[in-house]
């Protein structure tokens, strides 16, 4: 059943606009990413990002952790000796597997359901006419409710700064007519942009040729209405299961029970009046 | 190529998503492997012998494009019978001296070449002849049929015989089945109706046998009919941006523009003996109108200066001695020959091979001029360096004195970029630049206008080339499309821009600074700067940018065409013959003369352009032809032949000479050699190092580690290891480690990866690591040095030095620092017999008096 926190849901008109232009979103295909990071610096350089230290982290090639508040877009490196599509070529006398080297471009889901959006006690957080999900850094008062809300991980409050900043997806590029930094950049179309309903579709086309090919593990993640976000806003291609690139296989957001919760905790009260209401009512003196 | 050129990669992503298959063969998984079809693991430095499997692969299995062969290659041309080969020699061709390391070519002349060359070549002789093909006749004897024991084909197929699937498997580590997989793919994909491309870079160029390399390469796209066609050929990567344009215009110390040869000092005396060492009297080809385009070159150099009276100038030039090679330079700086250098946007502290004779060399000069966008190490050496911290150089006293000059970087000045597939794009200035920083076009004029006002007066003879340039751009910034202008060329009557080299004259009435160049400014248009888009114009898209000669897009495509002139197929048309119109015509603009009919056949008499016939693809070569064979032009053999790197752990299973008998080796105390076998103690340095780059740096670091956005992505110096490796030293994920070699001992983190796998290499486990260059002592993020650890060999034609290969030791933990580390690296090289007297053996082979 849905409604305004959970279920399939056309997001910018259910936040009061009216006649709100096409969703936009990102459809973030791994199987092309070559892991040069474009997307990162260009992210950086447009919204003027810090840097996040100069740290060797050493998994695989990323130096980068994860999203934050100064990682708008990550690129996640898993190294993983996996049975290949292709016959496997054992080496006699040496360990050699066949090799697969996952590459994905990650960043925030601008899901239908967000759960930073929904509980952020300033407004900082807002959806706009685009259907995706910005903070506004003037209102933010790092309070850090959104963090938790997260079911990706995603926002993140920034040191020596206390607010929380993400992904805008470029709202002030969109606006213009151009396109997000990082999909502008991205030198394989990894990261492509555009309307989210045209996206799903290309995507699905994506999945099938890859599958005639040979490719059986492409599987999209984040584009169906029905899961616990509603779908994602950026939704991906990835060539293995999402705990593999460090996703959460079912996110739920966090506020999809709140109705139930107040339903819940409304019966209780009216339990607890009730049985004190009872109590006083059926005294004898 | 996704590592580094992720944009240009795009293409392959491309392609492959059109159904291309894509294989990727390296010493190890990189990014681009991860996007290919299939990875082929190799052993570095053993690249001609897995292409000598394709070789034979395709020889002994008939699967060459035998039309195509017979039309457009040398492999029905008879070669002397004074040749021997390696399989004759152990090794060895005919012809060798061991007394000058060098061969004389004359038995691998075709059969009843006239000889005119000297017997022994020096170094980076094939430089001088770049293209033009060294003299050959036009038509020497052939055999149509490919029986002759002595045509180039069963030349080549004997000498390629030995290189089986089981030879590949033992010597490169590549397993036979995957080896047979990549033959069959790229067999079963070339021919009348499909295309493979050759993609390389300088993992393959950077070797003592790197010219070999690609020579290998070529022979197999010629044998599968692959070159001059859509699709096919061979792209050559290279490692900066416009490094083509700083060949084509040259920054080598051997070339003027347009590839015409630096004239030597006794070779070229005169004038005429220069023009003549270019367009081989009685040979084929486009380089017969040499003439034309040197003395429009000396026209634009002096202008009115240049008459006929004074051979247009040719006095005024600088004359080689003998090799000016970086390496060459470095190694005088130490030894005091050179007195001041100016570098210019280059980096040898840390970007050129044996980086302490780099930094020792430029320690030992008067003064040093850098011009740069940051302090980079080679700015800096002498008080940040490595050997600032052992005490070699003691800050206060290095009497090097040394400039800084802030350079613009190239979106604060607007000129061209020729990339690698010879496109020239124009780029427009987008803000100025700041402060005192200037462009190097500004920073030559006025150092030129400078220098011509100081000389004014001078009478000496040495002086009157300077003073007679033309040297006037402006007040300030020069004009940049006027500099373009003038390498485009004019007609001097007219004032009017060349259309085409093909308007060039000797005669002193045509100027141009780069024949290759001529057509860029066609019409007085700036043809670099057109940017119609792909979807606005036909596939080959000759209307963005301009690419040389002539907007050809891809060079020698009469191959594109049989014989007769019609397409090879329908699917694959390109250029062809339209008898009704009678010329050329196609997608591309043909290269080859546009009225030329297929049928054409030259008087016997007929020299020059006009004894190219209807049928000659390859019209820069003296025979017209594709040389699977080279009879002349090339310091180390007529056919690539496995030799092993300079420093290698393996002995050459192949023959008894272990390496290039013709490499260029600097044998001195301060540049010494792993040993490798025959010599004894190589054990000392038991594992192969590679070096290369990561997508988020740039060459040296200056461009990339000064930036907190490309640092943070990869913040340290690493190196990388098989887990295997690391057990066998003890090594540690994200621990520290030292590599060693004779020239120094470096610091890095150990990254453990299963993308390194150990080779089975004749019977032994070979573990190879790797290493980026990119890091130094200057920058957010600094680091030790990897081309520290690469001595100066180099590859006799060109001169390249061998930093993709060579041997080391890694052990766990920090090296030691200060004077301990010269003692660190000095004992190993005293328990690996490097001691003074000790000179690394060239030749090994039994026959080298044959």
């Amino acid at each position: 059943m849905a409604n305004s926190l959970y279920g399939p849901l056309d997001p910018a008109p259910d936040a009061g606009y009216v006649d709100a232009p096409p969703r936009m979103g990102f459809f973030t295909d791994t199987s092309v990413c070559i892991g040069c990071k474009a997307c990162e610096v260009a992210c950086k350089e447009w919204n003027a990002v810090p840097d996040d230290g100069f740290d060797l982290l050493g998994q695989s090639y990323d130096n980068t952790g994860g999203l934050s508040a100064n990682t708008w877009r990550h690129v996640a490196f898993i190294e993983q000796p996996a049975p290949s599509e292709t016959v496997f070529l054992g080496m006699p006398g040496a360990d050699k597997p066949d090799f697969r080297w996952l590459m994905m471009s990650n960043v925030c889901k601008h899901c239908t359901h967000a759960g930073c959006l929904d509980v952020c006690p300033t407004g900082a957080l807002f959806r706009t006419e685009f259907g995706t999900v910005v903070v506004q850094e003037d209102v933010c008062n790092g309070c850090g409710y959104c963090v938790a809300a997260c079911p990706y991980g995603v926002i993140d409050r920034r040191e020596g700064d206390g607010r929380a900043w993400k992904c805008t997806m470029c709202y002030d590029r969109m606006g213009d007519g151009l396109t997000p930094a990082c999909a502008q950049a991205c030198p394989t179309e990894s990261i492509q942009y555009g309307e989210l309903d045209l996206l799903r579709e290309t995507a699905a086309e994506r999945v099938e040729k890859l599958h005639a090919e040979g490719v059986g593990s492409a599987r999209l993640y984040g584009h169906d209405e029905r899961d616990g976000v509603g779908g994602d806003g950026a939704f991906f291609l990835l060539l293995d299961e999402p705990e593999v690139y460090g996703l959460p296989p079912d996110p739920v957001v966090t506020t999809k029970d709140l109705p139930d919760m107040w339903k819940r905790a409304g019966i209780a009260a009216l339990t607890m009046a009730a049985s004190v209401a009872v109590a006083f009512l059926g005294r004898r003196r | 190529m996704a590592e580094a050129h992720p944009v240009g990669f795009q293409w392959v992503v491309e392609a492959k998503n059109r159904g291309a298959k894509v294989i990727h063969v390296d010493p190890r998984f990189t990014r681009t492997s991860a996007l290919a079809h299939t990875y082929v693991p190799v052993r570095a430095g053993a690249d001609i012998a897995f292409l000598g499997g394709v070789v034979n692969y395709i020889l002994a299995n008939e699967k060459d494009f035998r039309e195509y062969v017979l039309a457009y290659t040398n492999a029905s041309t008879i070669v002397s019978e004074d040749f021997r080969d390696t399989e004759d020699l152990d090794g060895l061709f005919s012809g060798y001296d061991p007394e000058t390391n060098t061969y004389s070519s004359d038995s691998w002349a075709y059969e009843g070449m006239d000889q005119h060359h000297e017997p022994h070549p020096e170094t980076a002789e094939p430089m001088r002849h770049e293209s033009h093909g060294a003299p050959v006749p036009k038509d020497a004897p052939k055999d149509p049929t490919l029986q002759h024991p002595r045509c180039v084909y069963q030349i080549l197929k004997r000498h390629y015989a030995r290189y089986t699937p089981e030879v590949v498997e033992r010597l490169c580590g590549v397993p036979k089945e995957r080896f047979l997989e990549v033959c069959e793919a790229w067999t079963a994909n070339s021919g009348r109706e499909r295309t493979t491309a050759l993609v390389y870079s300088v993992g393959w160029t950077q070797h003592s046998v790197g010219v070999q390399y690609i020579r290998t390469g070529a022979i197999i796209q010629l044998l599968l009919g692959n070159m001059g066609r859509p699709g096919g050929g061979v792209l050559a990567l290279r490692g900066h941006a416009s490094i083509q344009g700083s060949t084509d215009i040259p920054t080598l110390f051997n070339l003027l523009p347009g590839y015409l040869p630096m004239p030597h000092h006794e070779k070229h005396e005169t004038y005429r003996q220069w023009i003549d060492a270019i367009r081989h009297p009685g040979q084929k080809g486009f380089w017969s109108n040499a003439e034309s385009y040197a003395v429009s070159l000396l026209k634009a150099y002096f202008g009115d200066a240049a008459t006929e009276e004074n051979d247009w100038g040719f006095d005024w030039l600088p004359r080689l001695t003998g090799d000016h090679g970086t390496y060459r330079q470095a190694l005088d700086m130490i030894d005091g020959k050179i007195k001041g250098y100016f570098l210019l946007g280059q980096n040898p502290a840390v970007g050129s091979a044996h980086g302490r004779a780099q930094r020792l060399g430029m320690a030992n000069l008067d003064w040093l001029v850098v011009r740069d966008l940051y302090l980079i190490e080679s700015a800096t050496f002498w008080k940040g360096g490595p050997e600032a911290a052992t005490g070699e150089i003691v800050p206060e006293r290095c009497r090097t004195e040394v400039f800084f000059l802030p350079a613009a970087s190239h979106a604060e000045k607007e000129g061209t970029f020729t990339q690698t597939q010879r496109m020239l794009q124009w780029r427009e200035k987008a803000v100025d630049p700041p402060g005192d920083a200037r462009s190097d076009l500004w920073f030559f004029y006025h150092l030129g206008k400078r220098i011509r006002e100081r000389l004014a007066d001078s009478t000496l003879p040495r002086d009157q080339g300077i003073k007679n340039l033309t040297w006037e751009y402006g007040e300030d910034e020069p004009d940049a499309e006027a500099v373009l202008q003038e390498i485009n060329g004019y007609d001097l009557a007219t004032g009017k821009p060349l259309s085409a080299f093909t308007e060039m004259r000797p005669d002193g009435t045509t100027s141009g600074g780069c024949w290759i160049y001529t057509g860029v400014f066609q019409d007085g248009v700036n043809q670099a700067a057109r940017r119609k888009p792909g979807r606005e114009q036909s596939w080959v898209a000759p209307e963005w940018g301009w690419a040389w000669p002539a907007n050809r897009r891809t060079l020698y495509n009469r191959a594109s065409a049989d014989p007769e002139g019609n397409p090879w197929s329908e699917r694959k048309r390109y250029v062809w013959w339209d008898a009704a119109k009678g010329e050329w015509t196609g997608e591309d603009v043909p290269d080859f003369e546009k009225t030329k009919p297929p049928s054409y056949r030259p008087a016997d008499d007929a020299t020059g352009v006009a004894a190219i016939a209807g049928d000659d693809a390859f019209i820069m070569q003296g025979d017209g032809k594709g040389w699977l064979f080279v009879p002349s032009g090339l310091i180390d053999g007529p056919m690539p032949t496995h030799y092993e790197p300079a420093e290698s752990p393996i002995r050459n299973p192949l023959y008894g000479q272990q390496a290039n008998p013709t490499r260029t080796v600097y044998d001195r105390e301060d540049n010494p050699t792993n040993p490798s076998p025959p010599e004894r103690h190589s054990e000392v340095f038991p594992y192969v190092f590679s070096t290369s780059r990561l997508t988020e740096h740039h060459t040296a670091g200056g461009m990339s580690r000064q930036l907190a956005y490309l640092s943070e992505l990869q913040p340290e110096m690493f190196v990388e290891v098989s887990p295997a490796l690391a057990a066998e030293r003890g090594l540690t994920h994200l621990g520290w480690a030292h590599i060693v070699t004779a020239r120094a001992a470096i610091e890095a983190k150990v990254l453990i990866t299963d993308r390194l796998v150990p080779l089975r290499i004749e019977g032994r486990t070979i573990h190879q690591l790797w290493l980026p260059y990119h890091w130094g002592s200057e920058g957010l993020v600094t680091g030790d040095s990897a081309n520290d650890l690469v001595g100066i060999t180099l590859d006799p034609n060109v001169l390249i030095q061998e930093s993709k290969v060579g041997t080391c030791d890694i052990q766990p933990g920090r090296r030691p620092i200060g004077k301990a580390l010269l003692a660190y690296v000095e004992e190993y090289r005293r328990r690996a017999g490097l001691v003074p007297g000790h000179h690394p053996p060239i030749v090994t082979s039994e026959d080298a008096d044959g």
